[in-house]
């Protein structure tokens, strides 16, 4: 063995460490990546989970006709201006009678929701055959007393340090020993609009409004980027205005969010006093961000089209326009909407420039059209994590849920339409 | 008539066009003559198609032009006819404005309780807006009749239907592909305004070399704390060290992965954990953001504690450290790109002298792809600097001028939303400043931007 070898030999064992080192490393940045998105996922669906479980107390009302002031033909309008919240509070006091002081009496009828009112009100406007029996109903509960059935109030805590107080605790375990407290799924979330009680608030608002949201993105950036997208490709000539609209297109992709918020206050809002708060303001100033997403991928889908397809076209005698809308168009269309739905995705993760277009406002009614103020997911989701009620953070979570959920589906599908129809020419 | 039955009846005009005229060609094409002669080159639906052109585009465009310029007009004619019956309503033209909103905003129940002057001014709105209605359906429907009989003239056999129409269609398609073009103007024409008009009340000096920032503006001039200072250091070092902290994160881990994917991991694993790094860039920032608020933030601030260190709840570190991780998978796309851009022989070379593959990773691969990488950090700077959501909700408020990263700092983004999500009126220097804010921000990431393309652009010449 000549020097050299030797001299490599001997280095040889340190070099296979380290190579074994480096590919430990990477394997490590990976299992990172991975370890945080978990630990993302985790910690958000733990978070959610209570979310999707309402607690209810049963209370033995008296719906009697001279209680509610009505009868059991009394018309809509009355039953509506008639006082529920007296009968939810004598059945409180009734089952109570201990209870003496104001200031727990206060307590005492901070147990059912501040909605629970309504809630009696619609059951017996839709039911009216309610009026004058005597009807065991479930209510909606307080948050704290939802919290406290959850657990995530802890019952041992030292009273200083715990939200809900002794007194409070007692009547909830004396509810909880009659077995009046129930849970269940909690279809309050789903169907009703935000509101400044948690237990109360849902995202149905929020979803129509992200909905409508991306109804005017998609119609709007849609036929803009793909008619961008084959004119760039198929008939653009080479001269300086295609290259600064090709510059312009790269950069817009790396432009912040935020500043298409800006345009969006400045152009539209101030300028053409469009409404604010509305989702068509938002899916206009979306479908300006996401048009060079859209225009990049199609353009790629367009590229792939091979040549032979174009020749054979044009020598059968097909001008340029047919060839391109009757074959080329097709055969990239899958490509072409895999991007669409990639965009659309990101548009509906999308929170910054919606922020300065004004769909911040507490909105609680559900919008009916594209000109209403509404608010959609992701803010609704800023909205509640900025909220100090602790039973905001659940619902938090729960719409984070929801609303990855939505991502999950639209890349699935995305997914599906590249593996079903994208072809190898 | 309204807009929509006005776009109604012109829809009909033009089928009524497309199909006469489509039949009449078909009629031609059969006849005898036409058929020995060889001009039947154009299929008959062209020169229908001409035809509805003629009698939609024109009285398209008419409409719209119609629709900027009516409301100034109306304006001006309620204008005059103010002046003309001497109604007082204050001189300046803010006033006027105002006084226009409430009489267009006027509902019929209003009218009864409102003062006698405000009706009259009410009913000659009124007057007005009606007589430019009625002027704009008779001008834009007699323009569509006149240019259908025109079309229907001037569509003969030996029109070139088919180039005219494909002319026409192209011409849209640019004006699709120049919207990037519009909206660049835009986004810079709408920040540039209003930036000009807050730096003609605080200096531009004063904006990018100011130490303080508290943009408070008084209500009363007595008013403790009515200072306000419009120094942006602060914000712009905060915003530097966030996005370091997150680059100092992304980078490495990003790079490492982008390796790991593309020169040691089997095909199967590749098909695994790619879509896996991309899930973390589909996932909203705002869920990273709240994540990093409820969850990073305390860990790290309790982390901290139990090491006898003072960490703030809302430190740098933590929002930093949230938005590397989001901006690993784009580290690791663009890396992984730049690395499989560098030629095979160059790889093949360096293993058959003898190096190891981490050797021929580091030693050949990295110098050969650097440029590209160099490139792609840049873009992720540029995000980094951008992102809104997470700091937002993860970063303070208060601008510290620091660069501890366990303290608390703001950022641009986090001052724009903060300036412009609260209730003031948009003239207030306070709600200009965000505007500023933004230019800076565009520009600062146009630069990143355009230098990062451009490196990778001669990057993968070199290689091709």
């Amino acid at each position: 063995m000549n020097k050299v070898t030797q001299k490599v030999e001997k280095g040889l064992k340190k070099r296979y460490m380290k190579e074994k080192i480096f590919k430990a490393c990477g394997l490590v940045s990976i299992g990172f990546a991975f370890m945080f998105l978990l630990l993302l996922l985790t910690d958000i669906t733990i978070k959610a989970w209570p979310a999707f479980v309402q607690t209810q107390i049963e209370l033995k009302l008296d719906l009697s006709e001279e209680n509610l002031g009505l009868n059991a033909k009394s018309a809509q309008e009355e039953i509506k201006q008639a006082d529920f919240r007296a009968v939810i509070r004598s059945a409180l006091k009734k089952q109570f009678p201990d209870v003496k002081k104001r200031k727990d009496r206060k307590e005492l009828y901070s147990l059912v929701s501040f909605g629970a009112e309504y809630q009696l009100r619609d059951l017996v406007m839709d039911n009216p055959n309610l009026i004058g029996t005597r009807s065991s109903i479930k209510l909606i509960a307080d948050d704290d007393v939802d919290a406290v059935v959850k657990g995530t109030i802890n019952r041992n805590d030292d009273e200083s340090n715990r939200r809900v107080k002794n007194l409070k605790l007692s009547l909830i375990e004396g509810l909880e020993e009659n077995n009046q407290i129930s849970k269940q799924f909690n279809w309050t979330f789903f169907s009703s609009g935000d509101s400044r009680e948690p237990e109360l608030a849902g995202i149905k608002g929020a979803i129509m409004g992200s909905l409508y949201t991306i109804l005017v993105t998609l119609l709007l950036s849609f036929p803009v980027a793909v008619a961008a997208a084959i004119y760039l490709e198929e008939f653009a000539p080479k001269n300086r205005f295609i290259d600064l609209i090709e510059i312009n297109i790269n950069n817009l992709a790396a432009v912040p969010s935020i500043v298409f918020g800006l345009l969006g206050l400045a152009v539209f809002i101030n300028f053409f006093s469009m409404p604010r708060s509305a989702p068509l303001v938002g899916g206009i100033v979306l479908s300006l961000m996401t048009l060079p997403t859209i225009i990049i991928a199609s353009r790629s889908a367009i590229k792939a089209v091979p040549p032979s397809l174009r020749e054979a076209a044009l020598g059968l005698g097909a001008s340029k326009m047919q060839t391109v809308f009757h074959h080329v168009f097709p055969a990239a269309l899958p490509g072409i909407l895999t991007g669409t739905i990639i965009g659309m995705a990101q548009a509906l993760g999308e929170t910054a420039p919606l922020l300065m277009i004004g769909m911040v406002a507490f909105i609680v009614d559900i919008p009916q059209s594209i000109g209403d103020p509404s608010t959609v997911l992701p803010i609704q989701v800023f909205l509640w994590a900025d909220s100090p009620e602790r039973g905001f953070l659940e619902k938090t979570s729960a719409a984070i849920l929801v609303l990855i959920g939505f991502l999950i589906i639209m890349n699935a599908v995305a997914i599906y339409l590249r593996k079903k129809f994208e072809k190898k020419w | 008539m309204s807009i929509t039955a006005i776009i109604f009846v012109l829809l009909l005009l033009a089928a009524y066009s497309y199909f006469i005229k489509r039949q009449k060609v078909y009629a031609l094409y059969r006849t005898q003559s036409i058929k020995k002669s060889k001009i039947k080159q154009t299929l008959p639906k062209y020169f229908g198609y001409v035809a509805a052109l003629w009698s939609l585009v024109p009285a398209l465009l008419v409409l719209i032009v119609i629709q900027i310029i009516d409301e100034p007009l109306v304006k001006s004619s309620l204008a005059d006819y103010i002046q003309s019956e001497k109604i007082v309503i204050g001189d300046a033209a803010d006033d006027f404005d105002l006084y226009m909103n409430e009489i267009k905003n006027m509902s019929i129940d209003e009218l009864e309780s409102a003062d006698p002057e405000k009706i009259k001014v009410f009913n000659q709105y009124q007057k007005f807006q009606s007589i430019s209605n009625y002027a704009m359906t008779i001008i834009v429907l007699a323009m569509a009749i006149l240019m259908t009989a025109f079309g229907m003239k001037k569509v003969k056999i030996n029109t070139p239907a088919r180039v005219i129409f494909e002319k026409f269609i192209e011409i849209i398609l640019l004006l699709a592909a120049s919207i990037a073009v519009l909206t660049t103007v835009g986004i810079v024409l709408s920040v540039l305004f209003e930036s000009i008009r807050f730096f003609g009340e605080i200096p531009f000096t004063d904006f990018m070399f100011g130490l303080e920032w508290s943009p408070q503006t008084a209500i009363r001039s007595d008013q403790v704390g009515s200072s306000s200072a419009f120094g942006a250091v602060p914000l712009f070092v905060g915003t530097m060290l966030i996005s370091l902290v997150a680059l100092f994160i992304a980078v490495p881990l990003g790079l490492m992965s982008a390796i790991f994917l593309s020169e040691y991991a089997s095909s199967r694993f590749r098909s695994i954990a790619k879509p896996v790094l991309e899930i973390l860039a589909g996932i909203p920032t705002v869920v990273y953001g709240f994540f990093a608020a409820l969850t990073v933030a305390p860990f790290i601030r309790d982390l901290g504690e139990s090491l006898g260190m003072s960490v703030a709840s809302e430190s740098a570190l933590a929002a930093g450290l949230v938005m590397g991780i989001m901006i690993i998978p784009f580290v690791s796309s663009l890396s992984d790109d730049v690395l499989s851009a560098v030629p095979t022989a160059m790889r093949e070379g360096s293993l058959g002298l003898g190096a190891t593959q981490s050797e021929t990773i580091v030693k050949v691969l990295i110098p050969a792809a650097l440029p590209g990488i160099v490139g792609g950090v840049l873009l992720a700077a540029s995000r980094a600097i951008g992102e809104t959501m997470i700091v937002v909700m993860a970063a303070g408020l208060a601008a510290n001028l620091t660069v501890n990263p366990l303290q608390a700092v703001t950022t641009v983004t986090v001052q724009i939303v903060t300036l412009l999500t609260g209730d003031q009126e948009f003239d207030s220097a306070k709600t200009l400043a965000a505007f500023a804010l933004g230019l800076m921000l565009f520009v600062t990431t146009l630069i990143l931007n355009v230098i990062a393309l451009h490196v990778v652009r001669k990057y993968r010449e070199e290689y091709e």
